[in-house]
């Protein structure tokens, strides 16, 4: 069958299934994550995509329970390893997970650090609470240690954060996350407010510390072209639920959902010939009064009849290698062109590939 | 706006600050008596509450409840003048400040530092004594006099919103596609600050009652000038308190009335400032709704709930 | 030292000056703590030309200046040092200037007065220049004689926001980020300016709506012939949209030329470590970047080329004197020492650690050469 069963249960860290999530409660709730599922493995880096209201920070937050009121998890199920139910977990428990097990970068979190205390003070009091049998002169000689991992000498140790740059205070935010060795780290657009060269400088360093220790990223960004280079697969999101997931490169150059191709149109090339590129018409719905039937329909340009009805379900294709939620391909419909390229070998590919759609839109502005 | 009303906050404190108005307006047209007059010139003890006189009598026999009312339009017509006066002050001064910057702000703000850090009620006894023992300076003239010591310190919160804007796009924009300073200021950045207007205008109103009423009980103001202050001040001489059947009729209504007015009127600040900062709101759940679906009524952080018996066991 | 770009080479007239100009503009800012005469030179010496009904990409990071570039061509600052000139003349006062150029900002959540209707927005314009010839009654054009109800109905139908009618009645918050967009850039054209700058005009908005707002710029340079200036930090998006593309670092300008050419074959080394780090998935190998390090601290700016502590080719000469903006192919010049001939042997040495990490200092004044009279630092 797929390789995928052939891994073993305890290969699987976090499982989500079906999960949704309201802010509020009754009528006016506004449903921000519906049936999302995910499933990450050890040492994988899954990219979640998305653009503002798709619920991609919303369904994070909740799998950690880290959502700040009037978030609410109203059905799912979401599983650490085989053992742990994060959403009857107790306060205890919780604890005991975070950040130990699973270590989260929040958005813009090197604005985080309290401006009065040095970020080695910030450190200490992450080893302090929780690993209090350490020493002073060990939780030092960590603290050094975690800050030489991310490239910051050991001696900035004494330094405040209005005296470290954007990009040095989000590395030390990486270096927090890192302190107990987790097995998962959840990092929500960590780079977005930095420079692409400070970007791509602790990317690399990312990969690298995930490659020598080995944990799991879950990587949320809006910018598919970064994940397409950096993920070993990417769920993509869009009003609160999962429209596909595949491999990074068959999702690059093989989309299967309508979104997903009109989300990697929107990317200009750095190469290669320039054509007129359309993006998608439309803007994102408004989660208090999303249309009916696939949230999707509105702004697709293969949208028919039943779309505008019933919401379609996560389908499995290619053996169980990618899930798409479209009418599309539930296998009555005849796929379109675009949406039904072979995936290539390898990364190897010429620039210029055919990668955009024709440039019919239909109506309606952003 | 609609919530605006909902709040219980905004209807207590309408009601409350509303009743007072209108009691300010009508009282003086209904009271029983004329203040000033002796009921009888024999009696020189204070009278309990009867049918006659519903709040008992003064010492020198005066109707309580007429003094009160008399008092009432005067205490409540000075402070809403001096907090018109001092409300217009605050946004000329604090608005212009933030909006030039640069030489104009740093004079501005120093008239406005300066006007802070003088003690405000030996400076209003100084004026009302140059003026003169034998002065009786009509309410108008009063509340403008207190409004010079109440408009800095809405000049500064003014200042600060102003300044919170300026940098704010829209301000560029304007300037950009041509608009004239003065428009700016009154059309773009004034709209926006409504709320803070209204809170600074309730603040120095409560401030102008509790100032107006001091100055009163110490007779800085003219005694034949009636307030809730001279009443107090008429009851404290009296030793009202201290007798041994103590004459509360006398100085708990006033003083009463000081409070509830105030009242009223931070309950209006507290709900506005809630419509304005929604943070300050509760969050989409109310208590209620919480208890109902089974969940805790304030959700700890870090914990977010989970709706119990609805999750799907794989 | 000027840097030159090319005028499209269809319509390149020798004779006829370019529409706006930027010339020599430096911008210092004060900073008020620490020493006495601390300023930020935020921007120097940039020279810069908008051809007519061209689109010019301005290019860099956050700090490189480019945001304070944009404003003082919109003469919303006033520069330190230099000139803008419209069509080769000192520009007018500001009233007048607003007619001929005009500026959309970054921020779509905040560029708009949440207590005004688009409605709003859009007549206050019309209205200040008399376009409909109401107010000081300028008009000009066909919008003369027409009411302010049907010019605001056809600036909406200009970008795409229709029905008119329905849009004009819609207060900020009802409206999405792109939408809000458009709107500014309606008002930005209600006046009718031959120059649009666009501060960052899609930075914020969500990735699927991007295009359509870039695209809708370029239809107006073809339909309208409008002259663009597009600011961004996205080099992607330049290529896209712009005929020519100038890459700023540290407040100059580094590298300019046809925006094809500057981002297939980079001249500049920091042009060369911005592309690689740029997101690119038709990428083969994970780039190599050469030239790590942070951007300049703009008080005590490097001597010579502001980028020599962070270049993997840096030479003697770069820590002396700044570069000339040498011309290497037809409109495309970078401002490099590599690109200058004639250099002494001892100018050409390279500076020791060269390819160096980052975190570790450049060399400097103790390191044994004279530093010589070094052009820019005698301005005030």
């Amino acid at each position: 069958m797929s390789e995928l069963a052939v891994m073993e249960a305890s290969d699987i860290l976090i499982e989500v299934s079906g999960l949704c999530v309201d802010y509020g409660l009754g009528d006016g709730a506004v449903h921000a994550v519906v049936d999302a599922e995910l499933t990450l493995r050890r040492g994988e880096v899954l990219g979640l995509a998305g653009e503002s209201g798709s619920g991609k920070s919303t369904l994070a937050y909740a799998i950690t329970r880290l959502l700040r009121p009037p978030g609410i998890i109203t059905a799912g199920q979401a599983r650490f390893g085989a053992s742990v139910n994060l959403l009857t977990a107790g306060q205890r428990q919780l604890r005991g997970l975070r950040w130990n097990e699973i270590a989260v970068v929040l958005q813009s979190s090197m604005n985080a650090l309290n401006p009065v205390l040095s970020i080695g003070t910030q450190l200490f009091d992450v080893l302090r609470a929780h690993r209090p049998e350490m020493t002073r002169a060990a939780r030092r000689a960590r603290s050094g240690e975690l800050l030489e991992m991310v490239g910051i000498p050991a001696d900035r140790l004494g330094n405040f954060p209005h005296e470290l740059s954007g990009g040095m205070r989000q590395r030390v935010m990486i270096a927090t996350a890192l302190a107990l060795d987790p097995s998962v780290v959840i990092l929500d657009e960590p780079t977005t407010a930095l420079d692409v060269v400070t970007q791509r400088e602790i990317l690399e360093e990312l990969m690298a510390l995930r490659d020598r220790l080995g944990f799991a990223v879950l990587f949320i960004s809006h910018d598919l072209s970064l994940l397409a280079e950096i993920a070993d697969s990417i769920a993509v999101m869009y009003a609160g639920r999962l429209v596909e997931r595949a491999g990074a490169n068959a999702i690059f150059r093989a989309p299967r959902h309508p979104y997903s191709l009109g989300l990697l149109s929107s990317f200009p090339a750095l190469h290669g010939p320039r054509r007129v590129m359309e993006g998608i018409p439309g803007s994102p719905p408004d989660l208090r009064n999303a249309p009916a039937g696939c949230t999707f329909h509105p702004r697709c340009r293969f949208a028919f009849d039943r779309c505008r009805h019933d919401p379609p379900p996560l389908l499995d294709l290619d053996a169980g290698t990618r899930a798409v939620s479209c009418w599309l391909q539930d296998g009555t419909a005849v796929v379109p062109e675009e949406l039904a390229r072979a995936v290539p070998a390898g990364p190897a590919v010429a620039a210029g590939q055919p990668g955009s759609p024709d440039p019919a839109a239909i109506g309606g502005q952003p | 706006m609609a919530k605006l009303l909902r709040s219980p906050k905004i209807i207590i404190g309408l009601c409350l600050s509303g009743a007072f108005v209108i009691l300010a307006i009508v009282g003086p047209l209904v009271a029983p008596y004329n203040p000033n007059t002796s009921v009888s010139t024999t009696n020189g003890t204070p009278m309990p509450p009867s049918a006659a006189h519903w709040l008992g009598t003064t010492q020198v026999q005066q109707d309580v409840l007429s003094q009160l009312l008399a008092g009432g339009r005067s205490t409540i017509l000075v402070s809403l003048i001096a907090g018109v006066a001092a409300t217009v002050l605050a946004v000329v001064f604090g608005v212009t400040a933030g909006y030039f910057g640069g030489g104009a702000d740093d004079l501005l703000s120093m008239l406005a530092n300066i006007f802070l850090v003088l003690p405000a009620l030996p400076l209003l006894i100084v004026i009302f004594g140059f003026l003169g023992r034998g002065a009786n300076p009509n309410d108008i003239v009063i509340g403008v006099i207190i409004s010079i010591t109440g408009w800095a310190f809405g000049a500064r919160q003014l200042r600060a919103q102003t300044l919170s804007m300026r940098s704010r796009d829209f301000i560029d924009s304007a300037r950009i596609v041509g608009e004239k300073s003065w428009r700016i200021m009154t059309h773009e950045i004034l709209p926006n600050l409504v709320p803070v207007v209204a809170t600074t205008f309730l603040f120095t109103v409560i401030y102008s009652v509790g100032t107006y009423t001091a100055l009163s009980f110490l007779s800085v103001i003219s005694l034949s000038h009636w307030s809730w202050g001279t009443m107090l001040y008429w009851a404290q001489s009296g030793q009202a308190a201290q007798q041994a059947r103590i004459e509360w009729w006398w100085f708990l209504p006033p003083g009463l009335a000081v409070g509830l007015f105030g009242t009223g009127l931070a309950l209006l600040n507290f709900g506005i400032d809630e419509y304005v900062n929604p943070r300050l709101r509760a969050a989409g759940i109310t208590g209620r709704r919480a208890r109902r679906a089974g969940l805790p009524r304030r959700p700890r952080l870090g914990l977010t709930p989970v709706l119990p018996g609805r999750r799907a066991e794989s | 030292m000027t840097v030159i770009p090319i005028d499209r080479a269809e319509r390149a007239d020798p004779g006829h000056p370019p529409v706006l100009e930027a010339r020599g503009l430096t911008k210092h800012f004060p900073v008020r703590r620490g020493a006495r005469h601390a300023v930020v030179h935020a921007v120097e010496d940039v020279t810069l030309t908008l051809p007519d009904a061209g689109i010019t990409a301005v290019v860099g990071e956050s700090g490189s200046g480019k945001s304070t570039l944009a404003r003082m061509l919109a003469q919303l600052i006033k520069p330190t040092a230099g000139a803008v000139l419209l069509d080769g003349e000192a520009a007018p006062a500001r009233q007048r200037y607003a007619r001929q150029v005009q500026l959309v900002l970054q921020d779509p959540f905040s560029s708009l007065n949440p207590v005004h209707s688009v409605r709003y927005h859009l007549a206050r314009p019309l209205q200040i220049h008399g376009v409909n010839g109401a107010g000081n009654g300028r008009g000009n054009g066909p919008g003369n004689g027409q009411s302010l109800d049907s010019l605001v109905a056809d600036l909406l139908t200009r970008v795409s926001l229709t029905p008119a009618d329905q849009f004009a009645a819609k207060y900020p918050h009802e409206l999405s980020g792109g939408q809000r967009q458009r709107v500014a850039i309606a008002r930005a054209l209600a006046v009718r300016p031959r120059v649009l700058l666009a501060d960052e005009p899609v930075s914020m908005l969500d990735v699927s709506i991007r295009l359509g707002v870039l695209n809708l710029l370029a239809d107006l340079r073809e339909r309208e012939g409008l002259t663009i200036l597009y600011v961004t930090h996205d080099i992607a998006s330049a290529r896209y949209l712009a005929d020519v593309i100038a890459v700023m670092y540290a407040g100059q300008v580094i590298e300019s030329g046809p925006a094809a050419q500057v981002t297939d074959e980079p001249a500049h080394p920091y042009t060369q470590l911005l592309l690689s780090a740029a997101p690119d998935p038709d990428r083969t190998e994970p780039p190599s970047l050469a030239g790590r390090g942070a951007p300049p601290n703009l008080i005590r700016p490097p001597s010579g080329c502001r980028f020599h502590p962070r270049c993997p080719h840096a030479m003697q000469v770069c820590a002396q004197e700044r570069p000339p903006a040498a011309e290497i192919a037809l409109g495309h010049s970078s401002a490099c020492w590599l690109h200058v001939k004639g250099l002494t042997p001892a100018q050409s040495r390279p500076l020791p650690g060269a390819d160096r990490n980052p975190g570790s200092k450049p060399a400097g004044p103790d390191a044994g050469f004279k530093p010589g009279p070094v052009p820019g630092e005698e301005k005030r």
